[in-house]
């Protein structure tokens, strides 16, 4: 079973990636769960055609420790699991610690066992690393293999220098590495050579460019990945081509983070190329 | 036990080894205590709570109720409205207290549990029932230590009790510090004696203190009623005893009521006493009665008369803030050196008195806030001391180094009758200077050669 957890920038695109490329996955015949680990709790919508799943924590308190797999885990598109972590509302309480016990329990549960013969398992974690709680996911061999999603906007660079940070702080330890990154276009100039640079620079690869299409948007609106919603579309096939890149990668690394410099100046070459 | 310690001292920074200080929540408990009708409850995990229950139990050998939110799992992800709602529900209906003293733990603090929101929510749908009362305070114990924990409870009360209605009552509040029953029960005596009225909060004595009657009281006779608390708005003044126990909820008092804040340092040996006894006297315009001083006259009386036994002698203490600076001064009185000053609590104020107080007559001593009983000994080994002044926990170091000792502080946890005797005021001083004659004359004659083996000293 691959480990697998994709971090970006809040509002990057990550759940939506994951989705769709987890689409890509179980297409191919691979079994994968998908663990959202957002206390909005939804980063399973598209694979289950709705907000319609409970999440381990509302469980947890409901039920309290009397927990069923069965009733926090569902099942959507090819047969693909789905769990919601959950959380708090907004303002109160501790979403991180909700992460912790949300995997922990999973891990009670049995939902990683070997005979639910899972090829993968996808962690979609909410934005920063702002916690102890948020690098859950890469802490103690859970997740093996770290994707970050980013664009060429200097916001998400940063987000996606930071994430490897804490990458880099828990590869010293234990056996995450980074996979690489997975560009979702923005549009911006020169945005997949800056990329490649960036991810060159980090030590590791840009996996895939997912261009901007719209539709994405077409197929979440109607509650579906865009394989599901429209198969033939192009759109599907370059998902279909991450996830290939993804089963096939071998490239594993320990992230090496820039300096603040370093990336204005990768901002300052690319950024401005051909102005 | 102690055994392996070692002369040589080596620099840390991170690391405390035999901690002169523990947790936020039991100063707090201890404050909530000294309300009348108050049952202080403890907003985190039962862990928290049942630790700090058992160690005011040990100290004090009287039962020491608190309730708790009891914190699962789900609490901490979900915050802890739901539980203190719940906690609040119950400990009304159930053990009937005139208020409720919610003090937040570790845990709480951390995610950030919002307690005075929870409160009017609480009282918003009818939790609270009507003339009762529920105040807070946060006491995270990764900040300060007890001390500050005491500190914040009772500046809650302030918070949350004291008005002003602008009709000044002829009154002293009195705002003790972290000091036994005994001591609350001497400061008052005192001001009885001088004929001041005081409004002392938080005041544990007739709660931790007393009598065996035959029927269990959940909420014992003693403790400063919500009334006294509220009309401490309308006093002349306020004195606070001790910086780090006092200063906050007096300042607090200041500011919000207007009434005019004396700081004083505790109360214990002559001079600190004079200056309590002086500001009691200033404020209420009376004069000194003959009888405090008598009782300073024999204090006076027997320092002079067993001053050789005292003069000169190195002393260690370890205790907290308050304490140790007040007792420091005592010690002076009686021409003691104190050589080695530690407290375990944080704050600058700490070493910056210990130098004005040390540095004239002890340049050589060593002071150290954040410190801790393990240092104190390897101080001890590298240059011994007369005498160990400390809580309980100092037992281990005077056993190992064959060193007088005497119980002062909290917690004193392996003796029992400390709560009777005061060591604040005049009759404080007496009660100090017996407890350290009899740990001098009683190593003495243990060990000494048979020919000074004497009948009378």
């Amino acid at each position: 079973m691959r480990k697998v957890a994709i971090y970006g920038k809040g509002g990057i695109g990550k759940s939506t990636t994951t989705q769709n490329t987890v689409a890509g996955l179980v297409e191919m015949g691979k079994k994968v769960m998908v663990v959202g680990c957002d206390p909005k709790a939804d980063s399973t919508r598209l694979l289950l055609g709705g907000l319609a799943q409970r999440s381990v924590l509302d469980t947890l308190r409901e039920e309290g420790e009397d927990v069923e797999l069965a009733d926090i885990r569902s099942k959507g598109f090819c047969s693909s699991l789905c769990v919601e972590s959950g959380g708090p509302e907004p303002g109160v309480g501790c979403a991180g610690r909700g992460i912790i016990t949300s995997i922990n329990m999973l891990e009670q549960l049995g939902a990683y066992d070997e005979d639910e013969k899972l090829d993968y398992v996808f962690y979609d974690v909410l934005g920063d690393v702002v916690c102890g709680g948020f690098a859950m996911p890469i802490r103690e061999g859970k997740a093996e293999e770290i994707y970050i999603v980013c664009s060429g906007e200097m916001m998400a660079m940063y987000a996606a220098n930071n994430i490897c940070k804490g990458i880099q702080k828990y590869a010293e330890t234990g056996v995450v590495r980074l996979g690489g990154l997975i560009c979702n276009s923005r549009k911006v100039d020169n945005e997949r050579q800056m990329i490649e640079k960036f991810a060159e620079k980090l030590g590791t690869q840009m996996i895939h460019f997912v261009p901007r299409e719209n539709d994405v948007q077409r197929a979440e609106i109607q509650r579906k990945t865009v394989i599901e919603w429209n198969p033939k579309c192009a759109q599907a096939d370059e998902y279909r081509t991450l996830a290939r890149a993804i089963d096939q990668n071998k490239l594993f690394v320990k992230p090496k983070p820039l300096s603040i410099q370093e990336l204005e100046n990768l901002l300052m070459e690319y950024g401005l190329l051909g102005a | 036990m102690l055994d392996g310690t070692t002369a040589e001292i080596v620099e840390r920074k991170a690391l405390r080894i035999n901690a002169a200080k523990t947790c936020q929540p039991i100063g707090a408990m201890y404050a909530a205590l000294g309300i009348h009708g108050c049952m202080p409850h403890s907003h985190g995990s039962q862990g928290c709570c049942s630790y700090h229950r058992s160690h005011l139990t040990r100290h004090f050998k009287e039962p020491v109720m608190a309730t708790t939110s009891s914190f699962t799992e789900g609490a901490s992800v979900f915050g802890g409205l739901a539980n203190l709602t719940q906690a609040l529900r119950n400990i009304f209906s159930i053990y009937n207290p005139e208020i409720v003293a919610v003090h937040t733990t570790c845990l709480s603090e951390v995610i950030g549990d919002d307690i005075p929101t929870m409160i009017r929510k609480a009282k918003e749908e009818g939790s609270i029932p009507e003339g009762k009362m529920v105040i807070h305070a946060n006491t995270p114990s990764f900040v300060g230590s007890h001390v500050y924990g005491f500190s914040n409870m009772v500046m809650g009360m302030v918070n949350y009790l004291s008005e002003k209605t602008g009709n000044t009552l002829n009154q002293i509040n009195v705002i003790p510090g972290f000091v036994e029953p005994a001591d609350m029960r001497e400061i008052k005596r005192l001001a009885k004696e001088m004929g001041v009225k005081i409004v002392m909060f938080p005041d544990t004595s007739n709660v931790l203190d007393g009598p065996l009657t035959g029927q269990y009281k959940m909420y014992p006779e003693g403790g400063a009623t919500m009334a006294q608390i509220k009309s401490a708005g309308d006093s002349i003044a306020t004195i606070a005893l001790g910086h780090f126990a006092s200063h906050v909820p007096a300042a607090t008092l200041e500011q919000k009521c207007n009434v005019p804040a004396s700081f004083l340092e505790l109360p214990i040996g002559v001079q600190a006493t004079d200056r309590f006894v002086s500001a009691l006297r200033g404020y209420a315009g009376v004069d000194i009665p003959a009888s405090v001083e008598l009782e300073r006259g024999r204090l006076i009386d027997l320092m002079s008369d067993l001053h050789q036994y005292f003069h000169g002698k190195r002393v260690a203490i370890s205790g907290d803030p308050d304490h140790v600076i007040a007792l420091t001064r005592f010690l002076l009185e009686l021409e003691m050196k104190p050589v080695y000053c530690i407290t375990g609590s944080p704050g600058n104020q700490f070493e910056k008195r210990m130098h004005e107080l040390l540095d004239p007559v002890v340049p050589n001593a060593k002071i150290k806030q954040c410190g801790d009983n393990f240092e104190l000994h390897q101080w001890m080994k590298n240059e011994p001391v007369d005498l160990l002044i400390s809580n309980t926990y100092g037992k281990y170091i005077a056993r190992v180094e064959n060193v007088p000792f005497v119980r002062f502080g909290f917690p004193i946890l392996d003796r029992a009758a400390h709560r009777f005797y005061p060591t604040l005021g005049y009759m404080g001083a007496v009660n100090l200077i017996n407890q350290m004659l009899n740990a001098f004359l009683d190593k003495k004659d243990r060990e000494c050669a048979e020919e000074w083996f004497e009948l009378v000293q």
